[in-house]
């Protein structure tokens, strides 16, 4: 039954160190807001799981939250390198992370496993040398066919958390445009936090097939205007690809980043985000 | 290559589509000879029409202009999975004979040199898209002896691996490069030499490939970029690149 409060309250009974973590978004609704909460509350040994891991991860992962990372595919869109990361498995700053790494497919198909409440997924396609790198890549053969696929385990965290455009009073959650695998990830996890634009009364006039999480599949709301900064929320606001261009150089080098991060995320709080994406509207 | 590889599409094609040079060959193809192309993103995006190259393959103008936006499981499995999907691009940090690619990692993956960004959609892209078109710039170090990773697996160990490990049986048609254009031997898959871009030496193609590379018996000269063609992608390009600076200063 999910519960209205704020992002502070709802990071602080959701998240604890120590658990796994699983915040989607594909490149669009991504939960940066939810994230910075996570920073300033000083959560470490975390496992993150996301497809891509984005500037949302490279954050988390250079200010120390991270233990490990489970992913498919970790660059910064369009523009390069996650240099946090890179720093991080590279050089071990600022601590070492282990990796466990999945194409797009496999662990789309261990999202929808786990929200199945199936025990493993199954999938056509070659995982080449990722099978060497990651015992979880195994085979199994179709008792009908005798076809041999790829499977992986399902995918279940201890918490998913995702951003959305709004909420209704009664606390359902819609999400529209590109809905990456918010659904699944919130249904394959034990405990959700979901970050929105806004609050309506109702969802009515709602087209019949929206995209709608009950109010009785979802754990906490924060409302969160502009909480998906630098990505988009699709009729809300625009992604700021300058944005994303500007944290190639942010990134780049330690000493800017820890300042970077004093500054943007431990001296702010989830306000500033209606801020930020004001001022590119 | 960019203008080498929007060649290789038609109207009646499904593409798959990566950021980058695939999607400026892929939308210069749009907006040329293919206008009836299907492009998909792999966040989702069916049939997008997008009027300036998006940064990200998620950004807001592909879900704006596509005919349908899916979910990502739903993309990969009813859509890539199933085979509906009719040509892939593909780039990659290194290449190999049989067109396998790698762009996980240079060096060892626990060790590494270079931590690259890792598969993402590619594995079942070459293993699941009817065909695979993959293009990169020809380098000694790209075009490699021997792959630091495996990701992808495009003509695996030559003859008939994609068949045995059941993947789409075409798989990867061309390597689209600065210098050339290559093809797999109808028998053994090993890329052979098809095309040489004007003005390019065999040698030239020789001294960048790690490996003894093959040429074809009737070699032939790729067709120069026409003036039409370069007009719209250097319209193209202008207008993403104005579209994507900051809207103020920061």
């Amino acid at each position: 039954m999910s519960v209205f409060c704020s992002l502070r309250q709802a990071i602080e009974d959701a998240v604890h160190d120590g658990d796994t973590v699983a915040m989607e978004g594909f490149t669009h609704l991504i939960p940066f807001a939810a994230a910075h909460e996570v920073i300033r509350q000083r959560r470490s040994d975390l496992t993150l799981v996301r497809m891509t891991p984005d500037l949302i991860y490279d954050q988390m992962i250079g200010a120390g939250c991270a233990a490990k990372l489970v992913f498919s595919w970790g660059g910064n869109p369009g523009v390069g390198s996650l240099h946090r990361l890179r720093d991080a498995v590279e050089h071990g700053w600022p601590r070492p992370i282990d990796l466990e790494e999945y194409s797009h497919a496999a662990m789309a198909n261990a999202y929808d496993a786990g929200a199945a409440n199936l025990p493993f997924a199954a999938f056509r396609g070659s995982p080449g040398d990722l099978a060497r790198v990651n015992p979880n890549y195994r085979q199994v053969v179709c008792p009908f066919t005798g076809d041999t696929l790829t499977a992986v385990p399902a995918m279940r965290a201890d918490v998913a958390i995702v951003h959305a455009q709004r909420a209704d009073r009664a606390g359902n959650v819609l999400l529209e445009g590109i809905i990456g695998v918010q659904k699944e990830a919130v249904l394959s996890a034990a405990r959700s936090v979901v970050t929105v634009e806004e609050v309506v009364d109702t969802f009515d006039g709602a087209p019949p097939n929206a995209c709608i999480l009950p109010h009785w599949a979802i754990g906490a709301i924060a409302v969160v205007p502009g909480g998906a900064f630098p990505s988009y929320a699709y009729g809300y606001y625009q992604r700021n690809n300058a944005f994303y261009l500007a944290w190639d150089e942010i990134s780049r080098d330690r000493a800017t980043f820890t300042a970077w991060v004093d500054e943007h995320i431990k001296q702010a709080g989830p306000e500033a985000f209606a801020r930020r994406v004001s001022r590119v509207a | 290559m960019t203008v080498a590889a929007a060649r290789c599409v038609s109207s009646n094609d499904v593409c798959f589509v990566g950021i980058g040079l695939p999607s400026a060959a892929c939308n210069l193809a749009r907006l040329t000879h293919a206008p009836e192309i299907t492009l998909i993103y792999e966040s989702g995006t069916i049939g997008a029409r997008p009027t300036v190259l998006p940064l990200s393959i998620g950004d807001g103008e592909l879900c704006e202009t596509a005919l349908t936006t899916v979910s990502v499981p739903e993309f990969f499995r009813y859509w890539l999975q199933s085979g509906r999907i009719t040509i892939g691009f593909l780039g990659a940090a290194q290449i190999d004979r049989f067109a396998n690619i790698n762009t996980t990692v240079v060096g060892d993956y626990r060790q590494p040199k270079v931590r690259l960004p890792g598969g993402g959609g590619a594995p079942e892209m070459a293993a699941r898209c009817q065909r695979i078109f993959i293009v990169m710039p020809q380098t000694r170090r790209a075009f490699v002896e021997r792959l630091d990773f495996l990701t992808s697996v495009g003509h695996g160990e030559g003859g008939t691996s994609r068949e045995r490990l059941g993947m789409t049986p075409i798989g990867p048609a061309k390597v689209i490069t600065d210098l050339c254009v290559m093809e797999p031997d109808p028998r053994t898959r090993e890329l052979t030499v098809t095309s040489l871009h004007p003005g390019i030496t065999r040698d030239q193609v020789i001294a960048a490939t790690g490996w003894p590379v093959q040429f074809a018996a009737e070699l032939v000269e790729t067709l120069a970029p026409s003036e039409a063609e370069l007009a719209v992608l250097r319209r193209l390009r202008l207008d993403t690149e104005n579209a994507h600076k900051p809207k103020e200063p920061a």
